[in-house]
């Protein structure tokens, strides 16, 4: 049961992963990354079957701080469309030498 | 300096000095001595600054800069009034400690501390004074004769803009003076030694915006550098064998110390002649005393004749011990100071520039001196210090006085001619009798025509030049006592020759000029007057023995035979005792045989000749206007002209190669290789920076995917 719980967990978290690293759109990225911490919130869950109750509980901590990311990260995302008019992340090169 | 320092200098001089002198001789406020004139320095320097701003509003709004008397303000009427009163009060104040000193047997030094001024380890340096017969009477030259400059200076300077500037650096220059004099260690007369340098320079470049005075000044500091350095290797030689620089404690250890003749104690006297040869303008560092002469002529009297130039005598005298310890240095200094004597008195004989001529006569006479305490008569050496400083303190200033004269003439009537060449002047005496008459009173004391002060002093030290060569390296003493000889006669030759082309003679400054040559106003005539009398008198206190009962000592009537002597006698008698005990004591004897009377008699009357041959040769020459004469052409008197070219020697063997190795360094080393490297390491940086910011692309997808990829890698790394 552990095997499938964890299997998915890493199917989920590549999924993350790769849609960040192809995607241009700021808001598909961002869910993009909600997926990958909610794919590590499911190996956790998951192996605290195995390692006791830590797991779970770590995964308050995950979400709370999922939930204050997705604030400031929507936060910035909207200022940045109110500038550009546009949420692609191709237009946010300024901040290089 | 604060009140607080002023009282400790104060305090320090009555209790501090009445232990060390056992209740003897009790000096009196001495710390007064230095701190008079250091006011006086800091009351003009406020002045001279307000001076500057006043002056930066009359060029700004625009006004008259030149005032009448009664208007002008307080910074250019209370320098009058401050410079020359801290001297006369120094002066006072010396005279008193004098006194005391004169009532007492004072066989000791009496050391005054004030302060501690440097600890390291087990080098401890104090800033004392030591009073005692031989700093006595250099400070009551110094601060005599330095009143008597101030004075003149009033006179002198009174029109310049630059006034109270000028006396701010006259009063510092007397408080470093006094301080060279006065201090009771080699550090702190090397202090006194920088600072009167310090002053020399500011003072010769006094009218900096000429490009060639400033150039003078600069040349009178960095030749003096070089003696500098000598006198610190001295310094740094003396500290390595005796682990202290006082001097008490030097020179009553030098006689166990070192032996006699040794290396070590002739490199100490080789090293401190050569800083003696700088400050005191002898061979081979002459060359920048002609040149100072760029500075107001008061200045020449005071510094670069009558006072600081004769430092390196001083000094020598009172290192008396190490030299009469070093055989080999001390024929040194009675070599470098023939040769220098006969060297400048040559070039003396062909100069125009009435300063030019006095300055090598300054040079020739430091010579004589040198000669003096190189062949072991230290008082001999000090007597003509003495009285040099009277006449030719009296020369310069009526030099002075006769540039005053010719300028404010020149000047009146827009012409552009040189106020200082001799060939423009002549017969001056009827418009300047007083100088006239004064200047003949020095030109005959420095001749050596007896009884005039000149001719004592400088005697003495032909007489115990000859008695030297008795000893050994008698070759050497006898071939410099035959250059005294000459240089004497050489000296009444040039300086008759200056008086007659001065004063004698048609006036050659033109019918228009003539009627504006003025005598000078009392503050410059009575200060010529007082040290006329001097130049007169001053010889009489050192009568030699042998000369005083006969016609020379007027059967005795002229007072205080050997005084001087008898009063040096504690300062320079162990070194005397140390030389007799090694090279025999001075005989009675003249290489060609003839006592010191007959010699004398000899020397006075050839001078006598010449100067009187010298009247009327010179007054037998068709001379001619500067401006028309012309460079002289024939032989000899072309080379004296241009003083054997020494300066273009200098320039061919020191100046250029010294210069073109600074281009290579500043060219190829410094702008080249240093610069270079420096340069690279920037490029190089440079360089590494702009590749590491390709990867900077300001994609978020690419700094996602180097993350990602960073990411595998590492955990790939752990798996493996």
């Amino acid at each position: 049961m552990i095997t499938e719980a964890l299997l998915l967990s890493a199917f989920l978290f590549v999924i993350g992963v790769f849609g960040v690293l192809v995607r241009r759109n700021a808001i598909i990225m961002f869910l993009c990354i909600e997926l990958m911490l909610n794919a590590v919130n499911v190996s956790f869950v998951a192996l605290s079957r195995v390692v006791g109750i830590d797991g779970q509980l770590f995964v308050f901590f995950v979400m709370t701080v999922a939930a204050a990311e997705a604030a400031v990260g929507l936060a910035i995302i909207i200022s940045i469309f109110r500038h550009y008019e546009s949420v692609d992340v191709e237009n946010f090169n300024l901040l290089k030498w | 300096m604060s009140v607080l320092g002023s009282m400790m200098l104060l305090q320090g001089g009555g209790e501090e000095g009445a232990q060390a002198a056992g209740a003897a001789f009790e000096p009196f406020v001495p710390g007064l001595i230095l701190l008079l004139p250091l006011l006086g320095f800091l009351t003009n320097g406020a002045l001279a600054l307000a001076a500057g701003r006043r002056a930066a509003t009359v060029a700004r709004v625009g006004g008259e800069w030149e005032l009448p008397d009664s208007h002008r303000p307080a910074t250019h009427t209370l320098p009058s009034l401050v410079g020359p009163g801290v001297l006369l009060a120094a002066f006072a104040v010396v005279l008193v400690n004098f006194t005391r000193m004169l009532g007492v047997e004072l066989h000791e030094p009496v050391v005054v501390p004030y302060w501690t001024w440097i600890v390291t380890g087990t080098f401890e340096v104090a800033v004392a004074m030591q009073l005692d017969q031989l700093s006595m009477v250099m400070m009551m030259v110094v601060s005599g004769v330095g009143f008597l400059i101030h004075v003149f200076s009033v006179g002198y300077m009174k029109d310049d803009p630059g006034y109270p500037r000028y006396f701010t650096y006259l009063n510092l220059f007397v408080f470093f003076m006094l301080v060279l004099v006065a201090g009771a260690s080699f550090p702190v007369m090397f202090v006194g030694w920088e600072g009167v340098g310090l002053c020399s320079y500011l003072l010769i470049g006094f009218w900096f915006k000429d490009r060639q005075k400033a150039d003078a000044g600069k040349k009178a500091f960095i030749v003096n550098r070089i003696g500098d350095f000598g006198f610190l290797v001295a310094m740094f030689l003396l500290f390595v064998t005796f682990g202290t620089l006082d001097f008490v404690p030097v020179f009553e250890a030098a006689p166990e110390v070192l032996a006699y003749g040794g290396g070590l104690v002739t490199a100490v006297t080789l090293f401190l002649l050569l800083g003696a040869t700088g400050k005191s303008a002898q061979i081979p560092l002459y060359v920048w005393l002609p040149d100072a002469m760029a500075g107001p002529t008061p200045v020449s009297a005071l510094i670069h004749a009558a006072t600081m130039v004769t430092v390196g005598v001083y000094m020598v005298a009172r290192a008396s011990m190490l030299f009469a310890l070093a055989p080999v240095g001390s024929l040194a200094v009675a070599g470098i100071g023939a040769l220098t004597a006969l060297f400048a008195a040559t070039i003396a004989l062909a100069q125009y520039d009435i300063k030019k001529v006095l300055a090598y006569s300054t040079i020739s006479q430091l010579g004589y001196m040198f000669l003096g305490v190189g062949v072991g008569a230290y008082t001999a050496g000090i007597f003509h210090l003495m009285t040099h400083a009277f006449f030719k303190a009296l020369l310069f200033l009526g030099s002075g006085a006769v540039i005053h004269s010719m300028h404010y003439a020149l000047h009146h009537t827009h012409k552009p001619w040189d106020a200082q060449d001799m060939r423009n002047m002549g017969g001056l005496r009827r418009a300047l009798p007083v100088t006239w008459i004064t200047m003949w009173i020095g030109t005959l004391a420095i001749a050596g025509i007896w009884p005039f002060a000149g001719f004592f002093s400088k005697d003495e030290i032909i007489w115990y030049a000859g008695a030297a060569a008795t000893g050994p390296h008698a070759a050497w003493y006898t071939l410099f006592w035959v250059m005294a000889l000459a240089t004497a006669l050489m000296t009444a030759f040039y300086m008759t020759r200056m008086m007659v082309m001065t004063f004698h003679g048609a006036n050659r400054t033109g019918e228009a000029e003539a009627h504006h040559l003025h005598e000078a106003p009392l503050t410059m005539t009575v200060p010529l007057v007082v040290l006329a009398i001097l130049s007169v008198f001053g010889g009489w206190i050192n009568v030699p023995a042998a000369l005083h009962d006969g016609w020379a000592g007027l059967f005795g009537v002229l007072p205080m035979g050997e005084g001087l002597h008898h009063w040096l006698e504690p300062m320079v008698g162990p070194a005397t005792e140390v030389r007799a005990e090694h090279v025999g004591a001075f005989l009675e004897a003249a290489p060609l045989g003839g006592g010191e009377l007959a010699w004398a008699a000899f020397s006075t009357t050839m001078a006598a000749v010449v100067v009187a041959t010298a009247v009327c040769l010179v007054r037998g020459w068709r001379i001619v206007p500067a401006t028309e004469a012309g460079e002289p052409t024939a032989g000899l008197k072309r080379i004296l002209y241009h003083k054997w070219y020494v300066d273009e020697l200098y320039d061919r063997i020191v100046v250029r190669p010294v210069a073109a190795g600074s281009r290579f360094l500043w060219r190829v080393i410094d702008a080249g290789l240093v610069d270079g490297i420096v340069n690279a390491t920037g490029s190089v940086s440079r360089a590494f920076g702009l590749m590491g910011s390709m990867i900077q692309t300001g994609s978020v997808n690419t700094y996602a995917f180097i993350l990602t990829v960073g990411v595998v890698l590492i955990l790939a790394a752990m798996a493996l």
